[in-house]
Order: structure tokens, then sequence, then C-alpha cells
């Protein structure tokens, strides 16, 4: 175990990435090319500005499982907001104000009611589906509407030969970072979870910091689910209904932010989405079935989760809290 | 002589009584029990989900029919759980409606439910994804042959000798769905007759736009002289259009669904080249009309077993109508 002990998780799943990169490179021809590489960063953006909004809130001891879900429902409905003629600035403005009111739902329930995160944010994920089915949309897939066209540059427009995503999900990347590292907030959030007790006995406002991750989350989502949108030109609420917030969980907890919180950076986020960029991009050039693609995900997932077990033990500290 | 009076005075009498008869309206013999037949029934309709333009299509088309009649209309909506439409067709049974309409998540699901049924005296009608037990009525498409008429067209499309690259792709919806089992049956039945039609991708995007348009970037970027991609719905196939429209190649994208307006929308954009459409409001007539048929003749559920397929339209931008797509009432 000493000469693992100074490699963690994210240089393991790094390297994995690289071998997987040169090993498709061998093996598959154009695998490698410039606009290839490009389309696999670009399929990936979303999930990765997704992994940043569950990061921040991982790395403070939480999980945000109505991330999806609520990501399509305020997308949907600024949609078809839009297309019922309400001026795009103004349905923006509607539809990012209800997912922060969601957030700051989710982080009282967390931060106050003191139910555990991944309780409050499981139900709440069902009801912003049941809420937006029901009262807020009919159908299931909004469509872009005409007035709504300028958002489609975001998700399908090219800068310098560099598909926007890519450029939204840097952005979002560089931002999450700079809060982290520079912003007292982002230092307090690391604190609280680290050591809750420490952070509050040190005079860390506790509460309002982890009302202010779930607030950072839904307004990540929104960015997110607009780019989504965009680049499909319309937007899928089933989605909330998916697997594929556990997808986001994959990038996070894949890239080495441990589920017991304080651990890790916006770096391990992007580790983790190249990786899962990588096998994706692979898969579908090899014609693999998406059944089995799920499989090789599983597995790779476990795979992490062991290794991960075995060079960082559990501490005391996390022994006696247990994970989330 | 007396006997021919008589007559001949009865006879005027009928006349008379007749003309009579006639000026008042003769009764249409049927018209009374028609009516009787619909007084107080139920149908129940358990589709895979509603909120989407297939099933809520169905449902205002159904409901428009029977409504006016007297018919009893409820939706059971298990939202995509198969557990959930399971558990409503169970308790469906035992609250006895007169008809249950099913739309089929997948061929083997509801199979032994639907027939209990059937014995339990419901008449039961499948609508377009079939059920591996046949039960009163299948409403739908031919998927083998509509298959059949997709492989056709893609080697019409791409075959070298029409200057195609012969290279196709094709993006399913869910592996186990039987509009997936039956077309890519029927797609194989012609391209298996065609060598020189290359299959290069054939991948499952469970209906989900997101993944339609990752899977259809890396095809066209791995193939950049692909010729054709059939996606088997028109939803989904939006983030398959996005995929090429981003990519600039010119590739045939060939896609299928109800035909609801957003199909004719992007025919006349562009974002589609060809959808083949099994017209949503005329599987809800059928319908209809099988329910009608099953009320009126009184005979015990499962005694007859039929079948109408949907005619299909290829729709291109060139041979379609005003007409040939149909509007949902927007949701007030």
């Amino acid at each position: 175990m000493r000469i693992f002990g100074r490699v963690s998780q994210e240089q393991i799943v790094f390297g994995l990435a690289v071998l997987l990169c040169i090993g498709f490179a061998v093996s598959l021809p154009g695998f490698l090319t410039a606009s290839n590489v490009l389309n696999l960063v670009r399929s990936v953006s979303i999930l990765g500005i997704l992994g940043v909004a569950m990061g921040l809130v991982v790395i403070g001891r939480g999980i945000d499982l109505s991330l999806v879900a609520l990501m399509a429902v305020s997308v949907a409905w600024m949609l078809n907001l839009v297309g019922s003629g309400m001026p795009l600035p103004q349905a923006l403005a509607v539809g990012l104000a209800f997912s922060l009111l969601v957030g700051a739902v989710n982080g009282w329930f967390v931060a106050y009611a003191e139910v555990p995160a991944i309780f409050a944010t499981l139900a709440m994920g069902t009801l912003i589906y049941g809420f937006g089915r029901y009262f807020l949309f009919a159908l299931d897939v909004a469509y872009i509407p005409d007035a709504a066209k300028p958002l489609l540059w975001l998700g399908q427009g090219t800068l310098l030969g560099v598909p926007v995503p890519i450029y939204v999900f840097a952005a979002v990347c560089i931002a999450g970072y700079l809060f982290l590292r520079y912003a007292r907030s982002g230092r307090y959030l690391r604190a609280v979870g680290d050591n809750l007790a420490a952070a509050r006995i040190t005079g860390v406002p506790v509460r309002p910091i982890i009302v202010l991750q779930y607030l950072l989350s839904s307004m990540i989502g929104f960015l997110a689910g607009i780019v989504t949108a965009a680049s499909v030109a319309s937007m899928n609420t089933r989605l909330a209904l998916s697997t594929y917030v556990y997808d986001v969980i994959l990038v996070v907890v894949l890239g080495g932010i441990g589920l017991s919180g304080g651990k890790g950076g916006i770096r391990n986020v992007v580790v983790g989405t190249l990786l899962i960029g990588v096998l994706l991009n692979g898969m579908t050039i090899m014609d693999i079935q998406y059944t089995v693609q799920n499989v090789i995900k599983g597995v790779l997932l476990l795979t992490a989760i062991v290794i991960d077990t075995i060079v960082n033990p559990r501490d005391e500290q996390t022994a006696q809290q247990g994970d989330i | 002589m007396r006997l021919f009076k008589t007559l001949l005075i009865s006879a005027a009498v009928a006349l008379g009584a007749g003309a009579a008869l006639a000026q008042e309206g003769i009764d249409d013999p049927t018209r009374a029990a028609y009516y009787d037949s619909f007084v107080g029934k139920r149908v129940a309709y358990v589709p895979v989900a509603m909120g989407f333009d297939l099933t809520e299509g169905w449902a205002m088309g159904l409901r428009e029919a029977l409504e006016p009649l007297g018919v009893t209309f409820d939706i059971r909506d298990p939202n995509w759980n198969t557990d959930a439409g399971a558990q409503a067709i169970t308790s469906l049974i035992s609250e006895k409606p007169d008809v249950i309409v099913v739309h089929n998540p997948d061929v083997q699901s509801y199979a032994r439910l639907l027939k209990k049924a059937e014995e339990a005296g419901i008449y039961v009608i499948q609508v377009n994804m079939r059920s591996s037990y046949s039960t009163d009525a299948f409403v739908g498409a031919d998927y083998v042959g509509m298959g059949e008429q997709i492989g056709q067209r893609l080697v019409d499309k791409c075959s070298p000798a029409n200057g195609g690259s012969g290279k196709v792709a094709i993006t399913q919806g869910v592996l186990t769905a039987a509009a997936s089992i039956y077309q890519m049956q029927g797609i194989n039945n012609v391209l298996s007759k065609h060598p020189e039609i290359q299959l290069v991708s054939n991948q499952a995007a469970d209906w989900d736009s997101t993944k339609a348009k990752n899977i259809a970037a890396t095809v066209i970027q791995q193939h950049p002289d692909l010729c054709a991609i059939a996606g088997f719905w028109d939803v989904m196939d939006i983030g398959t259009a996005a995929a090429i429209k981003e990519s600039g190649k010119n590739v045939y994208l060939l896609t299928q669904g109800g035909g609801n307006r957003m199909a004719c929308d992007n025919l006349a954009n562009g974002t589609f080249s060809e959808v083949v459409v099994y017209f949503v409001p005329g599987q809800a007539r059928d319908m209809a009309t099988m329910i009608k048929h099953l009320l009126q003749l009184k005979q015990p559920a499962g005694t007859t077993k039929t079948t109408l397929f949907t005619p299909l339209n290829f729709l291109t931008k060139d041979n379609m109508t005003a007409a040939s797509c149909w509007d949902l009432p927007a949701k007030g």
C-alpha cells in the first residue's frame, strides 16, 4: 500500500482516461482527430456543468438528487412561457427565479429542518416533476419556440471552431474554481463539508452556507438546462425520471470528490467528465449497444469506488458519521 | 265479392296508414338499438404515459368519439412505469369496465393480464404496440412492413448505383419495444438482400434526444460520407437532426411518428428529410369504430380477433399538405 500512498483517486482516474485514450487512438481510426476530440468534449460538456453543480454540493457534504428534475422542469416551463408570448428575457428571469426558489427550499430543509440531504432532495425531485407536469405544462417535451431561437447559439453554435457548450463548461469550471479557492463563502463551504461541528465552533455561519450550496446547484443546473435545450432544440422533461442524475454523481465520485465531503475540487469533476466522455465516445464508435454501455459504466464506477476505499481508508470521523 | 271489397278496403286503410306513417317519418330500425348499446358503458385507457403527442392524440380522438354517446372515458396514466401499468390493469379487471384500451410498453409485460381481462368479460383493444397475446383488436402500424419500406427507402436513397455512399445508420428507441423489434426485422429483411448497403451503426437512444444527438454526432464523425440515418421516433430525432446540422454534412434523415404538427414544421424547415406517419387521429377513429362494433355485437370478449393496420404515409417537404399533420389543442 505504501506505493499507492501518494496516488489520489483523481490521478488514478486521469491515468485510466489517458490509458483508454491511447488504447482507442491505436485501435480506432479516427478517434484522435481534432474534430472527434472536440465532439467528445462537447458531448459531455453538459454532464460536466451538472457535475460542477453536484460537486459543489457534495464538497459541502450534501447531495442534490433534484438537480436534473429541477433543470428539466424549470427550463421546460421557461420555453412554454416564451411559446405563449412572454418576452425571452422575462421568461428567463422567471425560470431562474423558480429554480432558485426550489434550491432555497431544498437548502432550508437540509440546513434548518435538518432533513438528511438525500431524502429531502429525492422527494423534491419527484415533487417538482409532478408539480410541473400537472400545473406548468401538458406535454413531456417542450420545443424551442421561434422567439427563443437566439438561445440555440448556446447549444449549437461554434466560436473559433470550438462548440459553444465547451466554452460554457470551461466558464462554469473556472467560476467554480475561483469560488472555492478565493471566495470566503467558498472556503466556508469546504469547511462545513469537512467538519460541520468544528466549522460552527469557529464561527462559520453553517446553515446559510448550506442553503447557499443548493442555491448554487440550482442556478448552475438552470444554465445546464438551457444549454441542453439549445443543443437539441427541445427539453424533454422525462429526463427527470431517468437515471441521468446518477450519471452526474458518477462523474463526481469517479473524479474523486468523496461523498463524505470536504474533499476534492473542480479539477476532479473535469477528470471524471473526461473519462466518461472518452469511454462513451469510444464505445459509440465501436457500435456497442447502449445497454452494454451501461454495464461497462457501472463496473467502472464500482472499480473506482473500490480503489478509493483501498487507497483512502475510512478515517475515524467518517466511520462515526457514516457516508451520506 | 264481399271478400274482394273487404280486401280492397283493408288495403286502402293499410296504404293510408302507411302514408300517414311515412309522413311522420319511419323510424330507422337500428337507431334506438345503436344508442342503447352505449348508454352507461365505460371505456378505460392505459397508455404507457400521457404527456406526449401519440397518447394525448389517441385520448382526444377516443373522447370525442365516445363521450357524446354517453360512454364514460377514463385514463389511467402509469407514467412510463410498467409496474404501475400492470397494477392499473389489475384493478380495472376487478372494476369491470366494458372496454380496456391498452398501449403496451413491451411485448411481454401485460400479456397475462390482458388474457385475464378478456376472461373477465372485458373487451381489450391494443394500440400501436402489440403484446405477445392477441386480444379482440389491434390498431396500429404494421411495423414489419414499415421496416421493409424504410429499408427500401434507404436502399433507394443510398445505394451506390443511385449515387449514394451506401453507408446508413439506425437509431432505435428501446430495444425491447415492439416498435423496435418488428421494425428491425423488416429493415433486415431488405438490407440482407442488398450487400452494397452498409449498416455502420445501429444503436438505441432510449427515446432520448440528447443520446440520439451524441450517437449521431459520433457516427457522422467516423463516417463523414454517411448517407442516411433512420430514426425510430421524430421527438427523439430532433436531437439527431441537431447533430446533422452541426456537422454541416448532407445526411438524409428518415424518421417516423404520429404526424403531430411538429413533424410537418420540421419537414418544412428542413430539419427532417422524410417522416413516416401513422396518422394518430385515424388510429383513434379506428379504435372508436372497433369499440362501437364490439359493444353492438355483444359477443363474449375474446371471441373475435381483428387486426387493423394503420395506413402509412411517407411525408416529405414536397408531398405534404396542410392536412398531413394534426394539432393538439393547447392546455389552457
